[in-house]
């Protein structure tokens, strides 16, 4: 982990936070250069040519939720995005986001956050790990239920996106890309019993 | 590895090289795979030093056509095949080889790889060998489903156009079986994943396991030559018969 590098934009119109937040991830990151914009369309345009891996946005630039779609959709693919809150939202809004750090948050906090996200795509993209975590083992017991992508994040308290995320890294991890094969997996070890099946 | 030896110093291995004036039983000696084409064309071994060519026309069937799903059987993947030279009447030949095949899939391979994975399972616990077998009739009925699919909607739907009669009023066109066309090589890649990595050590003998992983290997590659035939021979063939019908009228 320590030897990863990560590229990260804040996209933040405060100077006073987005300058507080590129110290504390400088503390906890590897970060060649932090991106610092004010608006959507050069977040988007610098998103485009740097290919950030963690994007930190805040929500009140987002008007509705088909921008923070847009911007993922010029972003490289696994890069995760992260709200830098200081007002109350919305929670339909937050959940867009793959994590939530508040302006009250401790250095601590913010960077275990980010470190959280950040890791689960760049352990396994980087093949050092190929077993499950304990996340993707609760996520996979519940796809070999049967249960939807909206259904998990419900009852995970996670984005759909960070679902299809973990979804993901435990098809390159396994190898098993159908649900029948996931259920198979989960039932011949044990994770899950039949008669969670029905 | 001495049969691969061989195979790269035959004057005839090379899959373009294959033409209607080599013997059939050099043809095969080259890809022992192209054993189980000959079966489902209907070819009968013992046909002693007889030419490719004069095999088709004795089975009534376009050398050409022949040879070309002999080259992608053959080929690792690195053949685009050419259809300019193919006609409507190949179409015929072809969708009743793609429906032997489906036939040699469900009478001869399914139930096959079937009996190896319940023998395969026999030292194993109930629970096991239940949700195995389960999962593979699982996969059983989505195949089932493919095929029939393809046999009542897409082969009818061709079999009219080539005897000239369109309906337009369904308003099905080639196009919609391409965009639609569904993997069912996803569940049986699964089921090898699993065979290999993810069955206890213990649960049964190697021996059965490698013969279960070298059917599914061979099934496998044979359903993936098969869709190629589909999306490079029979969809371009068809697009251009649906092309040239309209602008016949």
């Amino acid at each position: 982990m320590a030897e990863t590098t990560y590229k990260v934009l804040i996209l933040e119109p405060s100077e006073i936070v987005s300058t507080g937040l590129r110290k504390i991830i400088g503390q906890g990151f590897r970060t060649p250069d932090t991106g610092i914009v004010c608006d959507l369309q050069s977040a988007a345009e610098r998103i485009r040519c740097n290919a950030p891996d963690i994007v930190v946005v805040n929500p009140s630039l987002l008007s509705d939720s088909s921008q923070l779609s847009q911007l993922r959709s010029v972003a490289p693919q696994g890069a995760v995005f992260a709200a830098v809150t200081y007002a109350l939202f919305d929670e339909k809004t937050l959940r867009q986001f793959d994590a939530v750090i508040s302006v009250f948050d401790s250095s601590r906090q913010t960077l275990h956050k980010l470190q959280q996200i950040a890791g689960s795509t760049s352990a396994s993209s980087h093949g050092e790990n190929y077993e499950l975590s304990e996340r993707e083992r609760e996520i996979l017991v519940s796809v070999a239920r049967g249960k939807t992508n909206k259904e998990i994040a419900d009852l995970h308290h996670i984005s759909i996106h960070t679902v299809i995320s973990h979804r993901k890294n435990i098809q390159r991890k396994t190898g098993i890309k159908t649900i029948a094969g996931l259920a198979l997996y989960a039932l011949l070890n044990n994770m899950i019993s039949e008669s969670d099946m029905e | 590895m001495n049969g691969r030896q061989t195979a790269q110093t035959d004057r005839a291995s090379h899959p373009t090289r294959f033409d209607e004036n080599m013997k059939l039983a050099e043809l095969v000696a080259s890809d022992y795979r192209l054993l189980s084409i000959l079966s489902r064309l209907g070819i009968q071994l013992g046909f002693g030093e007889t030419s490719v060519g004069n095999m088709c026309r004795r089975h009534n069937l376009s050398a050409d056509l022949f040879l070309l799903i002999c080259r992608i059987y053959s080929s690792d993947g690195d053949y685009t095949p050419e259809t300019d030279h193919l006609a409507t009447t190949d179409l015929e030949d072809i969708t009743s080889y793609l429906y032997r095949s489906h036939l040699y899939y469900s009478e001869t391979v399914i139930p096959r790889l079937g009996e190896k994975i319940e023998l395969m399972m026999n030292s194993c616990g109930a629970i096991h060998r239940k949700i195995l077998k389960t999962f593979y009739s699982d996969y059983c009925s989505e195949v089932a489903n493919h095929f029939e699919y393809e046999e009542k909607t897409v082969f009818p739907y061709i079999r009219n156009l080539i005897s000239g009669h369109r309906d337009e009023s369904h308003g099905y066109d080639i196009a919609k079986f391409r965009d639609n066309h569904s993997d069912i090589d996803a569940k049986l890649d699964d089921l090898k994943s699993i065979i290999i990595k993810y069955l206890p050590e213990d649960c049964c003998p190697a021996e059965i396991r490698n013969e279960v992983l070298f059917e599914i290997f061979r099934f496998e590659e044979d359903l993936s030559k098969h869709t190629d035939i589909e999306n490079h021979v029979l969809i371009p063939l068809v697009k251009k018969l649906e092309t040239d019908g309209r602008n016949d009228i």
